[in-house]
């Protein structure tokens, strides 16, 4: 059974800090909910609880890093990127401070918080700062490994840590590297690029197509910046066709990072499954990926929309 | 008062002198910057770098060094007057201030500069970064102690009052603010603009150590940086009530000062209301 990943979050954390004296974490009075609570439970002195002050929180992380120490500040995803948005862009952006920033629930799948709580600008709002590097893992074994990547790589990261568990995707044996897609299912026709969770609806969308015998190759980019360009380009020139999606909205996230690639390297049509420049609302994760055009059905028909547009290339049925 | 020799007074009355003369002369070359909080701040940063941190500048990168953030980063100026005096880099690049591919940024610049500690400027969030540079050094049980000179029309801003309770709550007492009380911000006076008063007040009600000085009066500079080194379980903030534009008539506290450059007869009066300052102090 895959594990939620806010818990793997929460261990790997813990592993961490017993090999890196250096790891400390900052929380804005979440830490049960993004599982920063383990930290502070096995090194309370390297726990810093600094109130729900987010703006506040993200300096005080820069100013920890300048000194040495690698902090990993956890809040959700909205307070991460918006609330603080100016202190992440120059206290840790422009000082290069080598802060892990953890933004928890991202987009539509937030706990059942509803829309003040779905962050779904966060990854286009932490590509457009300069030297962020942003994660947004699918499944328990990327988590694990991710966050050890995260903690090693000298520079500012954003992560986001979902906060369920969802279908592992990862292969046997995976080996997560920062800035690597990895293609979880080959196929001949189109590729599907997913990003953090959505990697799982991209796979389930892939058995979808193959029963219509459209076969589907499924990238995870786990990664979005910097972005795995020779793996898009490869994904284009080798199938033609690609579905982009994001548990994000559909402008600024990964569907823009691909289109990005492709429009300057690999033109071919694409189609972006994301959040369609709306706010959400609550209900059950199924429920909201289902109503906002996240689910694998809403990923297969983008699917078969752009391989009609692949024209003679296309080896569909 | 400060037990401090005379002759080291008058020494660093001397350097702040000189330092006010870099800021009106880099400004004016440049035709950019920020007058008046500069000069406010002069004597503050003189007794800082030249009597009271633990700092080397020939390695700007020590670890066993004080540090200090200018909040205030429109304050870059006079931060550079000093550093350059204090020989973190020559002088004569005072002269580059504002200018392309310049390491003098209007704003500062960390990556550019030795002996910037924080690129700042984006205000209220340099005594954040002070606050977790504090920390991390309690955390590592080094007596490094940190300043954090900030603005009142900074103090506007609500990151400020943030990092006020979080270094209370914690007990921060390696940080050291100061309030640079010049009382003028940019289209005019702070009270009218919006009020900080009663600051102090403000201060003491979020759990801090305040101490109120004249923050031109070098004796009692010092004499409130060395008492905050004594205060155990919360952090100090000094607010220092100083005049915008210091050392020149027509600049002091004229909010038309905070961000224009004097041309070169102004400065050619300036520089001459200094020297002349210097002479009367010290005859």
């Amino acid at each position: 059974m895959p594990e939620a990943l806010r818990d793997v979050f929460g261990r790997a954390l813990v592993e961490l800090g017993r090999e890196n004296p250096n790891i400390v974490a900052l929380d804005a009075d979440l830490a049960s909910s993004t599982r920063l609570i383990y930290f502070a439970e096995a090194f309370p002195e390297r726990f810093f609880q600094m109130g729900i002050a987010e703006q506040n929180m993200m300096g005080v992380a820069a100013g920890m890093a300048l000194m040495g120490k690698v902090p990993f500040v956890a809040t959700f995803g909205v307070f991460a990127s918006r609330r603080a948005c100016d202190q992440v862009a120059i206290s840790v952006g422009h000082c290069r401070a080598n802060v892990k920033i953890v933004g928890a629930y991202p987009g539509i799948v937030s706990g059942n918080n509803g829309a003040t709580h779905q962050a779904m600008e966060d990854v286009a709002i932490m590509r457009a700062i300069p030297h962020m590097v942003v994660v947004d893992p699918a499944d328990d074994v990327e988590m694990a490994q991710a966050v050890r990547a995260v903690a090693a790589y000298d520079g500012p990261v954003y992560l986001r840590v979902t906060r369920d568990a969802w279908p592992r995707v990862s292969p046997e044996r995976y080996r997560f590297e920062l800035g690597k897609a990895v293609k979880v299912r080959d196929g001949a026709d189109i590729t599907l690029v997913g990003s953090g969770m959505m990697a799982s609806q991209c796979v389930e969308a892939a058995e979808i197509l193959a029963r219509e015998g459209i076969s589907a190759r499924v990238l995870n980019v786990a990664t979005v910046k910097p972005i795995d360009v020779q793996a898009i380009v490869n994904a284009a020139e080798e199938t033609g066709a690609l579905v982009t999606a994001e548990n994000h909205s559909i402008y600024g996230g990964l569907g823009s990072a691909v289109a990005e690639v492709l429009t300057e390297h690999a033109p071919a049509p694409m189609a972006r499954v994301g959040i369609r420049d709306c706010y959400g609302e609550c209900g059950t994760n199924q429920e909201l990926l289902a109503k906002y055009g996240l689910s694998p059905q809403h990923i297969a028909e983008a699917a078969r929309t752009v391989l009609a547009r692949k024209g003679s290339r296309a080896r569909c049925i | 008062m400060h037990e401090c020799p005379e002759e080291e007074i008058r020494r660093l009355r001397q350097i702040a002198t000189r330092i006010r003369c870099h800021i009106v002369r880099t400004i004016s070359q440049a035709g950019v910057g920020h007058p008046g909080g500069s000069l406010s701040e002069a004597d503050i940063l003189t007794a800082l770098y030249f009597h009271v941190m633990r700092i080397d500048p020939q390695r700007p990168d020590w670890s066993g060094r004080d540090r200090f953030v200018l909040s205030k980063g429109h304050g870059a100026a006079g931060l550079y007057a000093t550093l350059a005096e204090r020989g973190f880099f020559p002088p004569e690049e005072l002269a580059t201030f504002g200018r392309i591919d310049s390491r003098l940024q209007v704003h500062p610049d960390m990556h550019l500069l030795p002996g910037v500690e924080v690129s700042s400027g984006a205000l209220g969030q340099g005594i954040s970064v002070a606050l977790g540079m504090a920390l991390a050094a309690r955390l590592d049980g080094r007596d490094t102690r940190v300043y954090c000179l900030i603005g009142d029309g900074e103090s506007q801003e609500g990151q400020v009052w943030e990092a006020a309770e979080v270094a209370a709550h914690h007990r921060v007492d390696n940080l050291t603010a100061i309030l640079d009380y010049n009382g003028v911000q940019l289209m005019g006076p702070v009270r009218e603009i919006l009020q900080v008063a009663p600051v102090a007040d403000k201060w003491r009600a979020f759990n801090w150590n305040v101490i109120e000085i004249d923050g031109h009066d070098m004796r009692q500079i010092l004499g409130a940086l060395e008492a905050a080194q004594g205060v155990k379980g919360r952090p100090t903030i000094v607010i220092a009530h100083t005049i915008k534009g210091k050392g020149v008539s027509f600049m002091e506290g004229k909010s038309a000062w905070h961000g224009k450059a004097p041309n070169e007869q102004e400065l050619a009066l300036a520089l001459a209301e200094l020297q002349a300052g210097e002479e009367v102090a010290h005859a």
